[in-house]
């Protein structure tokens, strides 16, 4: 058996101290390996996002270990920690964090202006990038001027612009409307499927996790079942 | 990321907030612009000080007064009675309008002449004519540079006094040169003109002089110069009257020594002088008396202008802060990608930077701007007769020191902003809905 792209043995966060502690996850384990869909569902305030940002690396746990790519996540410093996020990782959110007086194409090539990589092959891979998601005529618009739908294309080539291994979508379809939704996920497994990119995705629509290889459910921070789906299961 | 991209990000975000910046770089612009202005002041005063005493060719000669044996107590108070102190001045009073106890006599010129480095001393003498005429062209009161042989005068026309020779020889000023009815400072060199002077029973007495040279007015010496022969005549006419035991005395006297002596030679005589309680100056102390008191006063100039400045300062701080708080999640998504504490922070440092060469660009050029206007009609107006005197000058030591002043202090006003960015955790801004 090979090693899992991501694994966490019963992780555990909690927020604040003393009385006003709240254990927002109280042991959690899974294994993604590489190339799954894996949705994360339950109700709101039940951990799934601060589960998603543990995975990500943007958090610690309190408790249990999480490894990437077999490597205990403590073993890694700082910069290793910012160089996975920046070229392993793709964040897609449900607000969509994008500059709006900058342009499309500017917004796009912020992950590759961090990894500090030049302006001339920056553009290359904005235009490719933005061309494969058939938004090459709105490069030099401003990113404010345009549809909800556009901005979340133009947030998923921001999440594929570095060439990701893992896409992590926190309710990538909950501010759009359900025919947009549908062609963001569309979207979405399109990649898994034709570049074999890793999905996490965060959700509470049933629709969406159903599209998916692997579902998973908390509850009041705990796993309550996992679900693979028949036909990868056999 | 790449430094050049941190720089261009950071002037990009800072053009970003429009109004904001330009509010601060207004600030920053009214401290920079007092800055230059005051320090170019400076420059300029103390740049014509410097020509004035390159004019003083006669760095050979030291002014000697008695130093005041008692001096004031320290608390502030007169200085007590000393019973001695009358019996052994009292012989030799001055003509009334000098205080005793300063008074040069003979004897002093003697004990002075006697330092080991002076070649020879005599007293000033103190000459106070009525007026001045050419041909019958009108009567002008006539001021006389007491200090003028020590002074090696700037000219418009004509030659410098002859310091021997028994011709009465005048270097009257710019000023007069229309006055007496000269068409211009080279007409008056070789004229004859008349000086009045009254003797002590109030008798007006005519000297004859010839008008060497014409000197240029400064601000150190203004007045006309005389030369030693013309000093004597005046001085003799002056005192026609006077009991023999009443001229003895002179506040001031001037002792020559070697022109080629070191500065450890003059300091020695200085010294020895000391010792012997008399105070003497060269030159060079006397101007930087003034110096100093200019100095004292661009120095509070420029207080006021730093003390702008640390406001505008505080002005970066406010603006950064809200320009941080505003891109909170801009900078938690950046931070969510990758990038480094250490790169947020230089790129809210460099921000601060940027906002304070701005405006400390813009001031310095508009301090420029302003001080050729001002220098021209201040030229042609105020300080027509300080030929030579540039009131603002920018120097590029002083103007690029300015620039360097202030993007320091933008440095340090964006040092809390830019820590708070670095700090931002990430899934706080991202959580934000
Ligand atoms: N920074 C925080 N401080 C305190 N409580 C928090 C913080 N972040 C999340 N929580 C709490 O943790 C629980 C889980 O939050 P979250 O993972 O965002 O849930 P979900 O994404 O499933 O809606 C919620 O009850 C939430 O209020
Ligand atoms: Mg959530």
């Amino acid at each position: 058996m090979n090693t899992p792209l991501l694994a966490a043995l019963n992780i555990s966060r909690s927020y604040g101290r003393g009385a006003t502690r709240f254990d927002a996850l109280k042991g959690v384990s899974l294994k993604i390996g590489t190339g799954v869909s894996l949705a994360i569902l339950g109700k709101s305030g039940s951990g799934k996002s601060t589960l998603m940002h543990l995975l990500a690396l943007l958090d610690q746990p309190d408790g249990g270990a999480l490894l990437v790519e077999g490597k205990d996540a403590t073993e890694l410093n700082v910069k290793q920690i910012s160089r996975l996020r920046n070229e392993d990782f793709g964040f897609v959110f449900q607000q969509f964090f994008l500059t709006p007086n900058a342009s499309v194409l500017e917004n796009v090539i912020l992950p590759l202006k961090i990894a500090g990589i030049g302006a001339r092959e920056r553009k290359m891979r904005g235009m490719e990038v933005l061309t494969q998601l058939e938004l090459e005529d709105k490069a030099r618009n401003k990113a404010i001027d345009l549809s909800g739908g556009q901005k979340q294309r133009v947030v998923i080539a921001r999440a594929l612009v570095n060439n990701p291994k893992v896409i992590f979508a926190d309710e990538p379809t909950g501010n759009l409307d359900t025919v947009t939704g549908r062609l963001v996920e569309d979207l979405l497994f399109s990649l898994n499927r034709k570049d074999g990119i890793t999905l996490v995705i965060v959700t509470h629509d049933r629709d969406l996790a159903d599209r998916c290889d692997r579902q998973m459910f908390i509850r009041d921070g705990l796993k309550v079942t996992s679900l693979e789906k028949a036909g990868d299961a056999a | 990321m790449r430094f050049l991209d941190i720089i261009t990000t950071a002037v990009g975000n800072s053009i970003r907030s429009k109004t904001r910046t330009i509010l601060t770089v207004v600030a920053i612009f009214i401290g920079a612009f007092t800055l230059t202005i005051t320090s170019a002041i400076g420059t300029g005063i103390s740049g014509y000080i410097d020509n004035q005493v390159g004019a003083f060719g006669a760095a050979d000669v030291l002014s000697i007064t008695k130093t005041s044996a008692d001096a004031a107590p320290a608390g502030g108070g007169p200085a007590p009675y000393d019973p001695r102190k009358v019996t052994l001045e009292g012989g030799f009073p001055g003509d009334g309008s000098e205080s005793a106890a300063a008074v040069l006599t003979p004897d002093d010129l003697v004990i002075i002449g006697k330092v080991t480095g002076i070649l020879d001393v005599s007293a000033v003498q103190q000459v106070t004519p009525r007026y001045i005429e050419y041909g019958n062209r009108g009567k002008f009161e006539l001021t006389v540079n007491p200090n003028s042989f020590l002074t090696t005068p700037d000219l418009a026309s004509g030659s410098q006094l002859r310091a021997d020779g028994d011709q009465n020889q005048i270097l009257i000023t710019t000023a007069y040169v229309g006055s007496l009815g000269f068409a211009d400072a080279a007409a008056a060199a070789g004229q004859t003109v008349t000086i009045g002077i009254t003797d002590h029973q109030g008798l007006m007495h005519e000297v004859q002089a010839t008008v060497v040279g014409v000197q240029n007015e400064t601000l150190l010496a203004s007045g006309a110069g005389l030369n030693q022969a013309l000093t004597d005549n005046l001085h003799r006419l002056q005192n026609t009257g006077v009991p023999e035991s009443s001229s003895t005395g002179s506040l001031l006297a001037t002792a020559r020594f070697n022109p080629a002596a070191s500065g450890q030679d003059v300091d020695a005589m200085q010294a020895a002088l000391a010792g012997k309680g008399y105070t003497a100056l060269t030159v060079a102390d006397q101007i930087g008396i003034i110096q100093t008191v200019i100095s004292g006063i661009i120095g509070v100039l420029n207080a006021f202008a730093v003390i702008a400045l640390v406001a505008a300062g505080f002005g970066i701080i406010n603006t950064l802060l809200m320009s941080v708080q505003e891109r909170t999640r801009e900078i938690g998504l950046m931070k969510a990608m990758g990038m480094g504490a250490g790169r947020i922070y230089a790129l809210f440092s460099i921000e601060a930077v940027f906002i304070g060469f701005l405006g400390s660009v813009i001031g310095v050029l508009a301090a420029i701007g302003t001080g050729a206007i001002a220098n021209s009609l201040l030229a042609g107006t105020v300080l027509a007769d300080l030929q030579g005197l540039v009131v603002l000058r920018f120097a590029p030591g002083p103007v690029a020191a300015v620039i360097g002043l202030v993007m320091i202090i933008a440095f340090l006003a964006g040092t809390l902003p830019a820590r708070r960015a670095s700090r931002q955790n990430p899934i706080e801004a991202l959580r934000y809905e």
